[in-house]
């Protein structure tokens, strides 16, 4: 090394989660752009008094845009929302080691306790039209109770039976949600109910305290309803973000980390089995409550067999390529696996628009749709059979990046970070 | 009843057919360094592993400070102040030094998860007060170098005495050591030995050491108790233990030297 690390003066310092200057810097940087990042900049548009003769206020046309329209603002969205369940998820299997394919169930409770509490009556459904700071809390707590529900059957259980029975757990979510008292909750099969919006309210009168679903204002900034929300869940995840960070560093996250590594081993030296596996389901599944509750106010719309086992497994996706037990891993893999498919949907898209060129001979080489070619992607959206559709090699590639990552890294993308940032700190020598 | 720290009451414990201790009785005092020793497949793990009540005999008793631990959850056990280290290092591969240590405070500390979620405040506190008594254990142990690794990448020696600082983090009055320099050269052995002394010395811990290095039992037990296929041969001072011949022949005369 030619710089030497920095030594710590106290272990406050070495505690915190940005130690160095360098840290914290990087991270305002990294926080104030994802604030932004639904703005156009300069984000006032209209002129400043007397100062409208400056060539950002010209034409009308942003500097910078970052999102755009409000379908990127919609995805980013969910990377947030779905963030927030991939760190709960986290907390259970990549920390506490207990591997769960049951998240999706405990989404599905926090959405539909939310629905219920918060949503409106009418004759299908019920509905009590409570404000968010209700229904939203409402959504984790209930969550986090049934996990302590069950806990005492998964506690019982390791590894590969954790997972069946927990697996199980869907299938009665979604037997639940079909039977008499869970339509009253989530609608009819198949057709769900509406979901409310974020408003805050203070209690049910009739103008929000602050309106989140309409465009507006906020001091001098216009809003669309999509800012607003991403406003919103990005506030939210940065905030559980946080709670996981401090779970980890401290007595509850060590006790959980210990029995990941050694669970005999760590009783012996007074970490309580039963209690910390406990807590690890109820954490896990009150961030679980939150998202599944948040997760359904993006699409405004309530479907309960939308809780599945896939959705289940893309959260394991998300921490094996993230890499899991690390919170930075568990967000990367949630960008990661919500964000590339619709990469991937956007370039099939430009290359079935492109004609002619090297462009042109790249679509043909990999589209079919057209004549004479031998493309292996389907131009159309649905597909069956070969060639297969993009949502279709969306899947496929998944399987062979968690095949991969299992394999080759598995600390996922994480570990991959670690390393391309220690060599560069080790630049030029290799160690 | 007596004064005794530990008192074990004839236990016998049996796997199926297997008979691993059979009606073995022994004490322990406040301060004491008692070592068992025994040929290979003795029972002496066992009776660690029924001593954190991992495994429950089926007959006998465990008394500590003449109250019965039988029962109790390993984790109620640490709490009493009885602590381990184990034969295959037992350590939190995946967490640090400093981590381990101060999961082995866990029974020392209180915070809940909801005062550790929000950091600031209790939580916080804790933390630091118990990151000062762990960087003492570090400091003891001699490890300062390799605080912030995690432990599965460091030599066998020294995660031998990372789990011995992980035992100490517990503040014990009871340290059990399952062969504490098995597989170490003649230096790392003396460093041990020279941890354990200042244990017992400077601390006041008393210790139940499991050992087939006989050169090191002779020399630092203060008393000794002899298994042979779960069943206790003889017991009492090492110069005495040197001398049986139900001991020797047990040994088939060799080690006892050592
Ligand atoms: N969990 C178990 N299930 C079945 N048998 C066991 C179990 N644990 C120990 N035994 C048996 O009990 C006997 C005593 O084993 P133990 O590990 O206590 O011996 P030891 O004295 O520690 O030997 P070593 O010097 O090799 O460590 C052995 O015969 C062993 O096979
Ligand atoms: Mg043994």
């Amino acid at each position: 090394m030619y710089r030497r690390p920095k030594l710590y003066t106290s272990y406050e310092q070495e505690t915190q989660l940005l130690p160095t200057w360098t840290q914290k810097g990087l991270a305002g940087a990294f926080i104030a752009v994802l604030f932004l990042l639904p703005f156009d900049i300069p984000v006032i548009t209209d002129p400043i008094p007397g100062l409208g003769w400056l060539p950002i206020f010209g034409d009308g046309i942003p500097v910078v845009r970052f999102l755009g329209d409000g379908e990127w603002i919609r995805v980013t969205s969910q990377v947030l929302v779905l963030a927030i369940a991939a760190l709960g998820l986290n907390l259970l299997s990549g920390v506490a080691g207990q591997v769960s394919l049951g998240h999706a169930f405990f989404m599905g409770v926090g959405a539909c306790t939310a629905a219920y509490l918060g949503g409106h009556a009418d004759s299908q459904v019920w509905g009590h039209s409570l404000p968010i700071w209700i229904w939203l809390p409402g959504a984790g707590i209930a969550a986090a109770l049934v996990g302590i529900i069950v806990s005492p059957v998964a506690v019982r259980v390791r590894g590969i039976y954790l997972a069946i029975v927990t697996l199980g757990l869907v299938f009665v979510g979604i037997h639940l949600g079909n039977m008499s008292f869970g339509r009253k909750i989530a609608g009819p099969p198949s057709l769900g109910r509406e979901f409310q919006d974020l408003d805050i309210r203070l209690w049910k009168e009739e103008t929000p305290l602050i309106n989140m679903s309409d465009d507006g204002r906020w001091l001098f900034f216009d809003v669309t309803e999509e800012q607003k929300r991403y406003l919103f869940f990005l506030v939210l995840a940065i905030g559980f973000t946080v709670l996981a960070k401090n779970l980890v560093r401290t007595r509850t996250g060590r006790a959980w980390q210990a029995i990941r590594d050694r669970d005999i081993a760590a009783e012996v030296m007074g970490v309580p089995d039963f209690k910390s596996k406990l807590e690890a389901f109820a954490i896990s599944s009150f961030f679980a409550g939150i998202a599944g509750a948040l997760v359904v106010s993006l699409s405004g719309h309530l479907l309960s067999d939308e809780f599945n086992l896939f959705f289940s497994v893309e959260f394991i996706a998300i921490l094996l390529i993230g890499g899991a037990g690390t919170t930075s891993g568990a967000l990367i893999g949630t960008f990661f696996v919500i964000m590339i498919p619709r990469f991937v949907e956007e370039f099939t898209r430009w290359l079935a628009d492109a004609e002619g060129g090297v462009s042109g001979a790249v679509a043909n080489a990999i589209l079919t749709g057209g004549e004479g070619d031998f493309g292996f992607v389907s131009s159309g959206i649905e597909s069956q059979g070969w060639p297969l559709s993009v949502a279709d090699w969306n899947v496929v590639l998944f399987g062979v990046l968690i095949i991969v990552f299992l394999i080759f890294e598995p600390l996922g993308l994480f570990g991959i970070w670690i390393k391309v940032r220690n060599y560069w700190k080790g630049w030029p020598f290799s160690y | 009843m007596s004064e005794h720290l530990l008192v074990v009451d004839d236990i016998t414990l049996r796997f199926g057919g297997v008979t691993a201790i059979d009606g073995v009785g022994f004490h322990v005092d406040e301060g004491e360094l008692f070592s068992i020793i025994g040929p290979n497949g003795a029972g002496k793990t066992s009776i660690f592993n029924t001593l954190s009540q991992v495994y429950r005999p089926q007959e006998g008793d465990i008394l500590w400070k003449g109250e019965s631990i039988m029962g109790m959850r390993p984790d109620k056990v640490a709490e009493l102040g009885i602590a381990r280290t184990f034969q295959n290092i037992e350590l939190f591969a995946n967490m640090t030094v400093v981590d381990n240590l101060l999961t082995g405070r866990h029974v020392r500390m209180n915070s809940s998860w909801l005062s550790g979620a929000l950091w600031f405040g209790p939580a916080k506190k804790e933390e630091m007060e118990n990151r000062r008594k762990v960087e003492d254990i570090i400091d003891f142990l001699e490890i300062e170098q390799y605080r912030k690794l995690p432990v599965a990448l460091l030599p066998y020696g020294i995660q031998k005495r990372v789990e011995l600082g992980r035992a100490l983090a517990m503040d014990p009055v009871l340290l059990l050591l399952d062969e504490p320099v098995a597989g170490m050269n003649q230096e790392e052995t003396e460093d041990m030995a020279r941890f354990i002394l200042d244990i017992r010395r400077e601390l006041g811990i008393a210790m139940i050491m499991v050992e087939h290095d006989m050169g090191l039992v002779m020399d630092i037990a203060d008393r000794i108790l002899v298994l042979d296929f779960g069943q206790k041969i003889a017991q009492g001072l090492p110069d005495d233990i040197q001398q049986n011949p139900d001991v020797i022949a047990a040994y088939l005369g060799g080690e006892l030297t050592g």
